[in-house]
């Protein structure tokens, strides 16, 4: 481990340990937080109940779902917009704002369209985590270095191969980093709509303790989510510093 | 900018409407209303006295958490690429922040902030710091070595090689971080109004939420749609004119 990683791991141990004194000695009062432990053994002992397994279930299916959507229908509409600029140009101010607009209010009107459910937290999330994928795939297209395609045209490869063989791996770190903003997204599209109006899922969860003033069991199904987002991140991480390192290699 | 710049977004704007007006009659009242008494109720509302306290609470939660976010992901952005190893050690945690589902944090957040404006400006301010942070991070690491070389031989102080070399040399990058952080300070800003909040539009949203009420919910999320987009595409115009100046001041040196 490098230098940076020692330190960084120590400023996290400090961190938490800070905190589980703080909480201990009464410094910060158990009504605001509880110590980190109490937080682990509250996850530990939500898990063991298993009266969670409907809501991760039903949270974890949704943002799958809306990952999988996201991801194939924002690459497929970035591919399209990339064939066709002036499309592209008229649709640019609009990818560009796209992230400022609150998109939660319109998780209502959905609710009405599509009914009380998983459906309206996938369409969100879908419609969310998307424009991150169609963003990365334009501008993963949009730098393929032109020497690369002259290639293409020499060796005669038609349309279809020059994008699976020359184009697509030539992208590929721009995709994968809309991968990571998609599925990051897609956490957050299904999460936040839950907190919001939902009667089911880790984040209706997640309110309905805190409405209840139950704090133990908020914080641990905040830590819950926050650990499994962020082993995911780190996986898809891995995965690309390793794809990264190999294509250094070759 | 020529009249023909404007003549495609502006028809993306009205095949918007037309899918808007198509899936109002599809869905029929109940879930969405039509555009037009939407507008006109949007208007009835901003022109109602009673809805000024709520703007102005919104304006002044969001224009704290921006200042907050603005200034604090500089300064510490500028610290952190600066010195190497601390940007090392931040780098991954802050991504690590930036990816995970923040809205779960807010409950924590109403709990040290309690109820009221300084939650909602921290909860704004918590979205829009991180990217702040990054860019400025990122900027200031791949400033040219020259300039820090020019600064040492001036024998500038740390305080006034942030100031007068790093910032100038890296504003274009600033700029962009500042406008995706002009974004999500916006998102945090207004998701801290939904929850246990008594005043702004969130509330109003909520409200209007809890009372089905359509229209409303379309306008305020279509006034605040407008306000994002419009602010937005101003920075995207400025955040273009920066990034074309630099590239041809390098184009002029090389």
């Amino acid at each position: 481990m490098s230098k940076a990683a020692w330190i960084r791991l120590a400023i996290l141990v400090g961190a938490v340990g800070g905190l589980e004194i703080a909480c201990r000695s009464g410094l910060v009062p158990a009504t605001m937080v509880i110590a980190p432990s109490q937080m682990a053994a509250a996850t530990a002992g939500l898990l063991a109940s298993g009266d969670l397994g409907a809501d991760i279930r039903q949270t974890f299916t949704s943002v799958g779902i809306a990952i999988v959507l996201s991801i194939t229908g924002g690459f497929t509409v970035g591919f399209w917009l990339h064939w066709f600029p002036r499309l592209r140009r008229a649709m640019d101010p609009f990818l560009a704002a796209y992230y400022a607009i609150p998109h939660f209010a319109f998780y209502p009107p959905l609710i009405v369209i599509f009914g009380l459910g998983a459906l309206p937290l996938i369409v969100l999330a879908t419609l969310f985590a998307m424009v991150a994928m169609i963003v990365a795939t334009l501008a993963g297209l949009d730098r393929v270095p032109r020497v690369l395609l002259k290639t293409a045209r020499m060796h005669r490869l038609s349309p279809f191969e020059e994008m699976w063989r020359i184009r697509l791996p030539a992208a590929a770190p721009y995709l994968f980093s809309g991968v990571k903003l998609a599925v990051s997204y897609s956490f957050i599209g299904v999460i936040a709509g839950e907190f919001i109006l939902s009667t089911a899922g880790i984040g209706h969860e997640i309110a309905y303790a805190y409405d209840n003033f139950d704090n133990p069991r908020m914080y641990g199904l905040i830590l819950f989510v926050l650990a499994v987002v962020t082993a995911f991140n780190m996986l898809v991480y891995a995965y690309e510093r390793q794809l990264v390192r190999r294509r250094g290699a070759a | 900018m020529t009249l023909r710049s404007f003549r495609d977004p502006f028809l993306v704007v009205l095949s918007l409407v037309a899918m808007w007006q198509i899936l109002h009659e599809l869905a029929g009242n109940n879930a969405l209303t039509a555009p037009a008494p939407t507008l006109t109720h949007l208007w009835e509302m901003i022109s109602q006295p009673r809805f000024l306290p709520h703007l102005r609470e919104t304006a002044l939660a969001f224009a704290q958490a921006l200042l907050i976010a603005c200034l604090g992901g500089v300064g510490i952005g500028v610290l952190l690429g600066g010195h190497r190893l601390s940007g090392e050690v931040a780098e991954p945690i802050l991504v690590g922040l930036y990816s995970i589902p923040k809205i779960t944090l807010y409950p924590v957040i109403l709990l040290l902030f309690g109820l009221g404006m300084p939650a909602k400006v921290a909860f704004g301010a918590l979205h829009g710091i991180i990217p702040v942070i990054l860019f400025t991070m990122n900027a200031v690491r791949n400033v040219n070595r020259t300039y820090l070389r020019a600064g040492r031989a001036l024998r500038l102080s740390p305080s006034q090689t942030a100031w007068f070399v790093l910032i100038p040399a890296t504003l274009p990058e600033i700029f962009s971080g500042l406008r995706v952080g002009f974004s999500l300070t916006l998102l945090g800003t207004m998701m801290g109004e939904l929850f246990a909040s008594q005043r702004g539009l969130g509330f109003l949203l909520m409200t209007a939420i809890d009372l089905h009420d359509v229209e409303t919910i379309l306008a305020i999320a279509i006034l605040i749609s407008l306000f994002a987009v419009v602010l937005n595409a101003v920075m995207l115009a400025v955040d273009r004119r920066l990034h074309r100046h630099t590239a041809q001041d390098s184009g002029g040196k090389a």
